[in-house]
């Protein structure tokens, strides 16, 4: 590792800090707004459409693209790939930041946020899935703090804590993965209160299993992302160890997640069949949802494919962000797109440009913390006075 | 595709047996993509 970007971090008004300080200064001006003024001043949801961009991309995309966390560390502490173990901390903390963020955006959403304890303490709706995401969505932030804080307890030299909480992995691993598996797919279910306002291509008694397999391949799309950026951007914080394992990192989630989104392709068509919407795919939607499930599952899942055999790491990082977008794309589609699919287009629900930059906004603020832990505390490098601890 | 069921029974077998045989067509093409797969993979030594 080089001090040189160290020296060069020193000068505050870089390209990223100008660009990253504009948007947070509107997003906090517009944040005043929200709270002051209340949601309707901001957004152009309506009791047709109560859950528009914050649900849709904030929090569905947010609590899938954070499923690398649990990934990863299920294949290496679960599985015993230790050679994925370079992933895990730079995996674990975008998924913390992601849970973080999405707890963050909610507020906006649901508004009064001292009153956001009140569904786990004092009136816990036991029958709701609503609870259960919430539950799960508030054990497994702990969980992720709790796995997230050894290398900020090895940057601030707290080596007695930092043991013990290391020595809870393998259980932590197996908390995080159950409360995953509860809450991602639990997200899918929310939509299966709405038959008659979600489309039949994209309605599905299996919604709640096509959510949890999709934030399987978009955690490790998201991995080998992050990792792509890292690389880019984060190469002098890097150790040998992971400059050596990134190459196999990437290629060997890129085999996984090909062989995960082709399994994915064919429970989607499962669904199709059993619920006989074969004509639905003549139509408009049908063609939409064709660019979904083939242009940004089937094909980068080929790419992938294609990547892992050929070994070249270029393309598979190309298809990380294709299956990201695709993932993206789905949980917008299941929210915003095709919902609501029968109104007249003048009662379609289009986000105001107030609330996509509040979540440009929240983005923003992910992008500027990960870069500040990862820039300070070990998380592309093993501490030295930890080396060779695992 | 656009036929009419007069009755579930009729909806059930119509949608199941191309089910069955999506789900006969899924099983056969993930283990042919899963050779694709790992067809360049080294081979494991298992002597």
């Amino acid at each position: 590792m080089s001090d040189d970007t160290t020296r060069a971090d020193t000068r505050i008004l870089t390209p990223f800090n100008v660009i990253a300080g504009s948007i947070i200064l509107v997003g906090l001006v517009l944040t005043v707004l929200r709270f002051t003024k209340g949601i309707g001043a901001v957004t152009n949801l309506d009791d047709n459409n109560p859950w528009g961009l914050w649900i849709g991309f904030d929090l569905l995309c947010g609590v899938a693209l954070a499923a690398g966390g649990y990934v990863t560390s299920a294949t290496c502490y679960i599985f015993g790939l230790k050679r994925f173990h370079s992933a895990v901390r730079p995996a674990i903390l975008t998924a913390f930041l992601g849970y973080a963020l999405v707890v963050f955006a909610l507020n906006f959403d649901v508004g009064r946020p001292w009153r956001l304890p009140y569904p786990i303490f004092f009136s816990p709706g036991t029958t709701s899935l609503l609870y259960e995401v919430g539950l799960c969505v508030f054990l497994y932030l702990m969980v992720l703090l709790i796995e997230y804080s050894p290398a900020a307890l090895e940057w601030l030299g707290f080596r007695k804590i930092r043991n013990i909480i290391v020595r809870l992995t393998l259980v932590l691993t197996i908390f995080g993965v159950v409360l995953s598996t509860l809450h991602q797919s639990s997200l899918g279910a929310l939509f299966m209160i709405a038959p008659s306002k979600l489309h039949p291509l994209w309605y599905s008694g299996y919604l709640p299993v096509y959510f949890f397999v999709s934030s399987i391949f978009a955690g490790m799309s998201m991995v080998i992302f992050e990792g792509s950026l890292a690389h880019r951007y984060l190469h002098h914080k890097m150790d040998e160890t992971h400059l050596a394992e990134s190459e196999g990192v990437a290629l060997g989630f890129a085999k996984a997640a090909a062989f995960v989104m082709m399994g994915y392709v064919g429970i989607k068509v499962i669904g199709l069949a059993i619920d006989n919407n074969w004509h639905y795919l003549a139509t408009g939607w049908g063609a939409w949802f064709l660019v979904e499930l083939i242009g940004f599952v089937a094909l980068p899942a080929f790419a992938y494919a294609l990547a892992a055999r050929e070994r070249n790491l270029r393309l598979a990082r190309w298809a990380a962000i294709w299956s990201v977008l695709g993932l993206v794309l789905n949980r917008l589609n299941i929210s915003l797109v095709a919902f609501n699919w029968h109104l007249p287009s003048a009662e379609r629900y289009f986000p105001s440009w107030m609330e996509i930059a509040i979540s440009v906004f929240i983005v923003t603020v992910g992008i500027v913390v990960y870069r500040f832990i990862s820039t300070h505390m070990p998380i592309l490098y093993e501490h030295p006075d930890y080396r060779h601890e695992h | 595709m656009d036929s009419i069921y007069y009755t579930l029974q009729d909806f059930m077998l119509h949608s199941k047996n191309i089910t069955y045989i999506v789900m006969g067509i899924v099983l056969i093409a993930l283990p042919l993509f899963w050779r694709f797969l790992s067809g360049r993979d080294e081979k494991k030594r298992t002597y």
